[in-house]
């Protein structure tokens, strides 16, 4: 069952479109990614989705309801880790959760306890009567994701929400956040620009100024781009390579000192094959498996290194200067 | 439906006072200003000002002073939801289910709550300027405060929504706050204006605001005293408190 339809959606801000007309649906209890460089139009989608912006056209619907005409049923379900931290760093951890347990109108009885919870599943616990500003960026990350769980959402918006944490605390975060389906029953919708966090998803959409390019399982888009590569090195490279064309029936050639054979389409079950047939030949094997970069790289022609894709920069402050005005 | 709005006002207003009670230095700051106004201003003008309006000049101005003190912290006070704009809090309340109605109510409740108790503290002043109210004086004050703050902190949301940074924090200073505090007939009567300021002072609420809380401190004091009956006083306050309101609430509710 799908918990988030979307048909043909589209935002413009004036005369830039952010998101042109995308569709997509996300199963209940999945991990759905939305992945694009800056300015793909990822954190537009998922303020359309939470209702703080409306669509120029097409539809949403969060289980069931609209997101346009019932917002506040759509409210009810969501939980959002949005990219800019929203916490009141003045009050302490365990007020910033008790804030939103009553906003969300959770009952006086079971406060306590949500809370509790929320904070001992990321650890903060402990920490509940410091300020939040004494916390480290990961600290305030985790707090967010507690708090986003407090009220039992049906559905958890995470946007970008490793943007700015060191290496040790973002692996610390997703920690938490695979854990977070099978424990709370929850349905995550998360944005990111980083390849390796897309992994964990279940199914991924690419975005690109605006459109949806690809969707599928990680595995599935992988598939787009060829299957595994293995590299050998043996005794006699060009010995080797004439038995791998003729026993093995594989393409191979010499590549620095290395066998480079292409597009195996299962590299790990072929490894055994490949050292039998060689008999003592082989001196190591390496084999390197297709990346979700490799995915925008063949999709977009330009890889996914934030500092690389030029435009996103522009289309985000041309977003932002659109709102100023329209604020004014 | 109402008991979410009830929660989600209690809890708006709550923040405030914790907030509130935290930073010392920001009541300490807010009480300054009417303070130097009051004794500085006032006491220097006592001396140069006539004494034909019939009460000393320090008194004259005493009720205005009541009055700045809550222009200002109500509108400072208001003016946090910029601060949570920048800040991005406000999100966290704008993808809550309550209505955008109670996030505006509640933040002008704590508005009037915090500026409230900074009248209060200038009002309790009163002996020291050579002043004599009595008890119910104080109470009938003490609304008046309640009212006016509730108007100002409504208006100051409403200055906030239209204002997303810091920048325009001296803009609002400088173009309406002191302005809306000259022209309010804290520091002259308005009767006696010259034809165009006095327009000016006509469509600020807070000249009926202080115009009531001088019939409250002066209610014997002659022509000078007050400018308007105290039935329109109040009328206008209520009517513009809930003017703020409803503009505040659609604007807080349209999405773009």
């Amino acid at each position: 069952m799908s918990i988030i339809s979307v048909e043909n959606l589209t935002k413009k801000f004036g005369a830039v479109t952010a998101v042109d007309g995308i569709s997509f649906e996300v199963e209940q209890g999945s991990i759905f990614g939305f992945l694009g460089p800056n300015g793909a139009g990822k954190t537009t989608t998922i303020s359309i989705l939470c209702t703080l912006l409306s669509p120029t056209s097409g539809m949403a619907l969060i289980d069931g309801h609209d997101c346009m005409r019932e917002s506040s049923e759509v409210r009810k379900q969501l939980g959002i880790v949005f990219q800019d931290n929203t916490l009141d760093k003045e009050l302490t951890a365990y007020e910033n959760l008790l804030f939103h347990s009553y906003l969300y109108s959770i009952p006086k009885g079971e406060r306590g306890e949500r809370i509790k919870d929320a904070l001992n599943f990321v650890g903060l616990y402990e920490r509940k009567s410091e300020p939040v500003k004494r916390f480290s960026g990961g600290m305030k990350r985790r707090l967010e994701v507690a708090r986003s769980i407090v009220h039992q959402p049906k559905v958890l918006f995470l946007d970008e929400p490793t943007l700015g944490l060191d290496p040790q605390s973002r692996t610390n975060l997703w920690e938490f956040i695979a854990k977070l389906p099978a424990k709370h029953d929850v349905t995550i919708f998360m944005t990111t620009h980083y390849m390796e966090e897309a992994e964990i998803c279940n199914k991924i959409a690419v975005i690109d100024k605006g459109k949806i390019i690809a969707q599928g399982s990680p595995e599935d888009l992988k598939k787009m781009v060829g299957g595994d590569v293995v590299y050998l090195r043996t005794k006699d490279n060009k010995q080797a390579i004439a038995e791998i064309k003729k026993s093995l029936g594989l393409d191979a050639e010499e590549r620095d000192g290395e066998i480079f054979i292409a597009s195996v389409s299962k590299g790990e079950a072929c490894i055994p094959v490949l050292i039998q047939s060689l008999a003592d030949m082989v001196v190591s094997v390496r084999l390197q498996r297709p990346t979700l970069n490799d995915v925008f790289l063949k999709l977009t022609g330009k890889a996914m290194r934030p500092e690389t894709v030029s435009g996103g920069g522009e289309m985000k402050d041309a977003i932002r200067s659109y709102r100023r005005k329209f604020d004014k | 439906m109402i008991r979410s709005d009830l929660n989600a006002i209690y809890v708006i207003v709550a923040r405030e006072f914790i907030k509130f009670t935290r930073e010392r230095g920001r009541l300490i700051s807010t009480l300054a200003r009417p303070l130097i106004w009051l004794f500085l201003v006032g006491g220097g003008m006592s001396r140069m000002v006539s004494p034909d309006m019939g009460v000393p000049y320090i008194q004259f101005i005493f009720p205005g002073i009541i009055g700045m003190t809550i222009l200002f912290s109500s509108i400072f006070s208001s003016i946090s939801i910029i601060w949570d704009k920048e800040f991005g809090f406000m999100k966290e309340m704008l993808v809550a289910p309550v209505s955008r109605l109670s996030i505006v109510v509640g933040k002008a409740l704590s508005g009037t709550a915090v500026s409230t108790i900074q009248a209060l503290i200038i009002l309790l002043l009163f002996p020291v300027i050579g002043l004599k109210l009595g008890i119910v004086q104080v109470l009938l004050i003490l609304c008046i405060a309640v009212i006016l703050s509730f108007c100002l902190s409504t208006l100051g949301i409403l200055i906030a929504t239209f204002y997303e940074n810091f920048e325009s924090f001296s803009v609002i200073m400088n173009f309406i706050v002191m302005p809306m505090f000259f022209l309010s007939g804290a520091m002259y009567p308005v009767k006696r204006l010259p034809h165009a300021l006095g327009l000016f002072t006509r469509v600020n609420p807070l000249t009926y605001g202080i115009d009531a809380l001088k019939y409250m401190v002066l209610p014997e004091k002659g022509a000078l005293s007050q400018d308007f009956p105290l039935s329109l006083d109040i009328t206008v306050i209520v009517v513009t408190s809930i003017v703020f309101v409803t503009i505040a609430a659609n604007v807080f509710e349209r999405r773009k």
